[in-house]
């Protein structure tokens, strides 16, 4: 199997209704590290992804993955877990189907991983919203992504899930998958973030290590950003 | 998948149905709802084997279905369209089966009861259910007007009320209004609703009410069953019919009698 | 009042004696609006799916229609069956008219509309919350309608109860292409529409309570079915 990554992006741009929602994004995205996308309300962090995921076709651009398609060996986390009504074990199980793998062992450890063991028979769409967005991570831990695309995966979390979430995300990364995450939290940034790919209104200011990022911002919109001045 | 599912669905809905030997009659809701199919109809199939599959509806409409082939046997009364029906081609051996009469019902007697004319001279007015359907019992009330000298078509909105339904919604309908309306004499005596209904004038000659049964030309339409057809006319105007239908009782009272009357036996 | 209980009393004893003809013609009844419905759903769940998910060129003309023939009256539809269906007709030939089976395709085709609609209310609202992750997790245009269809099971099996109640229910259309030939295509409706013709009410309704008993049937399997999904799937 080869490896998608790392991948080239240039020029990559969309537009809709004639609005330029992103332009002119170029960046290398290498596999290992934590690649967190920071960026005011609406500069483009989710179609970021969505556009990485193949959801949404640019309108301009380029990205060259490193192998053919790309998205069978993605996943991405919504920021509202989006679950069948199904258990939580058929909700891995359904996703492996389609991926062409039929274990049951890759169910179980990952609800194993995820700690979900105990609710494996529980319709998925009555847990909480915390073990919800478990779930969600298991059900894309199950597939053994090389990339996990994450939007915004806590911004409906209490601290506690929020911090479980986190746990599972640094476990999934130290199993080999590359991350790349939007967040609005900035503690959670710092925590997690390796680099950082700042976006602010549709284009790519900064790309850059997460601790150069966070302890000197290059630009204006950085600061003001990590200052709390701009709206997220 | 579908064609399978169609095929399974048919073949579920039609069990038995399918090997037997049966005709269609298409006939009036007189002779259906009187429950005289009832009782003549297992005879038939016990004499014949076979089944006879009875759409009641007015004649108008029974001798239309004949027109486009749906039925095999028709059995309805009304004289001039009977032959109309016969005169075009779309029905053959065309028989008088069997006669009743019909009864001028209401709330209070009318006229002189014996006298239908003049009964329905006297209703000119009063409230009036009419079939409005085409029937051949709404064809004889027309004619009855006519005889009376009365265009019931001008109380249309006050005293004359066109159903343009079958005999018992339309007794169902006078009953509940207290009007008159014309019946033939089998829906009448079967009939579970009167209320305040009661026979106003009967037993008129112009009140005579003849059925005759043809079959339905197999050159036009040869998917009839021709001879399982014919074998049911014989046998309905034949001696076992009509000792059926002489014998046939609704609450005790005959109310169909075999025609022609019966020849004398041959010494 | 009296013609209520007098009723009453005739549609227990029909029913507690296992009256034969009542009988006959519940299940025909049943036989016939079963199979209707299965074939209605069966046509009516991928064309509701197809008219949610899919883009193609007629298919907002297909819509209409299909919002159109909801509205149609059922006993211009059994007109139309019977039009096509009689030996004068185009499909004369098959002789399928005043059989069961005419009162099926009759059926089907009054209930097929409105399954075809709810279907594709209830999937492009589940696609709106769906699509992405099914494109996300791989699943092509066919298995994202199947997923779908299965996902909105419980709202899909209350609209086939709803068509099966209408279906049921319906008079003038059975009428029209059945015939109400006793033991051949005598159902419960056409049996209603007779027994009141001979004025004999109380039969007609005793038959009527039958049917109500039916529709009770079906509206408590409907509220039971909407209550395990609330449970299952806190939709």
């Amino acid at each position: 199997m080869s490896a998608i990554l790392p991948l080239t992006v240039e020029g990559l741009g969309f537009a809709a209704g004639g609005e330029t929602l992103l332009a002119g994004i170029g960046f290398a995205l290498r596999a290992g590290m934590r690649s967190v996308v920071l960026g005011p309300n609406g500069a483009g962090k989710s179609l970021l992804l969505r556009l990485l995921h193949g959801l949404i076709r640019p309108t301009a651009g380029s990205m060259r993955w490193s192998a053919p398609e790309p998205a069978r060996v993605q996943a991405l986390v919504f920021q509202r877990p989006v679950l069948l009504r199904r258990s939580v074990a058929a909700n891995i199980y359904y996703a492996l189907e389609l991926r062409g793998v039929s274990d049951a062992g890759r169910v179980d450890e990952a609800l194993a991983r995820t700690g979900l063991t105990a609710l494996a028979d529980r319709p998925a769409r009555v847990l909480s919203g915390g073990e919800q967005q478990r779930l969600a991570l298991a059900r894309a831990w199950a597939t053994r992504p090389e990339l996990l695309l994450l939007d915004e995966p806590t911004a409906n979390l209490d601290p506690a899930a929020t911090r479980a979430v986190e746990e599972i995300v640094a476990a999934i990364h130290a199993a080999g998958t590359k991350i790349v995450m939007t967040t609005h939290d900035l503690g959670q940034a710092r925590r997690l973030a390796d680099e950082v790919l700042f976006l602010h209104r549709g284009r790519l200011v900064e790309h850059r290590p997460a601790t150069e990022f966070f302890a000197a911002p290059a630009s204006e919109a950085a600061r003001a950003f990590l200052k709390g001045d701009l709206p997220w | 998948m579908v064609r399978g599912l169609l095929l399974a669905a048919a073949l579920a809905a039609l069990p038995a149905a399918a090997q037997e030997r049966f005709i269609t009659l298409s006939s009036t809701t007189s002779t259906e709802q009187s429950g005289l199919f009832g009782e003549l109809l297992p005879k038939f199939r016990a004499a014949s084997g076979i089944a006879v599959r009875v759409v009641a509806v007015g004649t108008g409409q029974a001798l239309r279905l004949g027109e486009r082939g749906d039925a095999d046997v028709v059995l309805v009364h009304d004289e001039a369209s009977e032959l109309a029906f016969v005169a075009a081609g779309f029905g053959i051996e065309r028989k008088p089966a069997m006669y009743n009469d019909f009864v001028l019902v209401g709330p209070t007697p009318v006229g002189s009861p014996r006298d239908a004319v003049a009964s329905f001279r006297d209703l000119a007015g009063r409230p009036f259910v009419s079939r409005g359907d085409d029937s051949g019992t709404h064809k004889a009330e027309l004619r009855l007007w006519q005889a009376a000298g009365i265009d019931p078509k001008s109380g249309t909105g006050r005293w004359y009320r066109e159903t343009g339904s079958g005999m018992g919604a339309t007794l169902n309908m006078a009953a509940a209004l207290d009007a008159y309306t014309l019946a033939d004499r089998a829906s009448w005596a079967s009939f579970g609703n009167r209320r305040g209904l009661t026979i106003a004038s009967a037993g008129d000659p112009k009140l005579f009410n003849p059925y005759g049964v043809m079959l339905v030309n197999p050159v036009r339409h040869p998917h009839v069953k021709a001879a399982e057809g014919r074998a049911f006319i014989a046998w309905l105007t034949g001696a076992e019919g009509r000792a059926a239908i002489a014998a046939f009782r609704v609450g005790g009272q005959q109310i169909f009698f075999p025609l022609p009357a019966a020849p004398a036996p041959r010494s | 009042m009296d013609e209520l209980a007098q009723a009453a009393r005739l549609a227990l004893r029909l029913i507690t004696e296992f009256d034969s003809a009542l009988v006959d013609i519940i299940a025909r009844s049943l036989l016939v609006t079963a199979s209707a419905t299965v074939l209605a759903a069966a046509l009516g769940l991928p064309l509701g799916a197809l008219l949610a998910l899919a883009r193609f060129p007629g298919r907002q003309m297909l819509l209409v229609t299909v919002h159109a023939l909801m509205a149609l009256p059922p006993v211009v539809l059994g007109l139309l069956v019977y039009l096509v269906l009689s030996r004068a007709g185009p499909l004369g030939f098959l002789g399928l008219l005043y059989t069961p089976t005419a009162m099926i395709i009759a059926q089907t085709l009054l209930i097929l509309p409105i399954l075809a609609a709810l279907a594709s209310q209830q999937i492009e609202e589940l696609a709106r919350e769906y699509g992405e992750l099914l494109r996300s997790l791989g699943a092509g245009p066919w298995h994202a309608a199947a997923t779908l269809l299965w996902e909105g099971r419980f709202a899909l099996a209350t609209a086939l109860l709803t068509g099966f109640g209408r279906a049921a229910g319906e008079v003038g259309a059975v009428m029209i292409v059945g015939g109400n030939i006793d033991r051949a295509t005598r159902v419960m409706t056409t049996a209603i529409a007779l027994e009141t013709g001979r004025g004999q009410l109380a039969l007609a309704l005793a038959l009527g309570l039958v049917l109500i008993a039916l529709g009770v049937g079906v509206t408590v399997a409907t509220f039971g079915l909407r209550a395990l999904a609330r449970r299952l799937s806190a939709a």
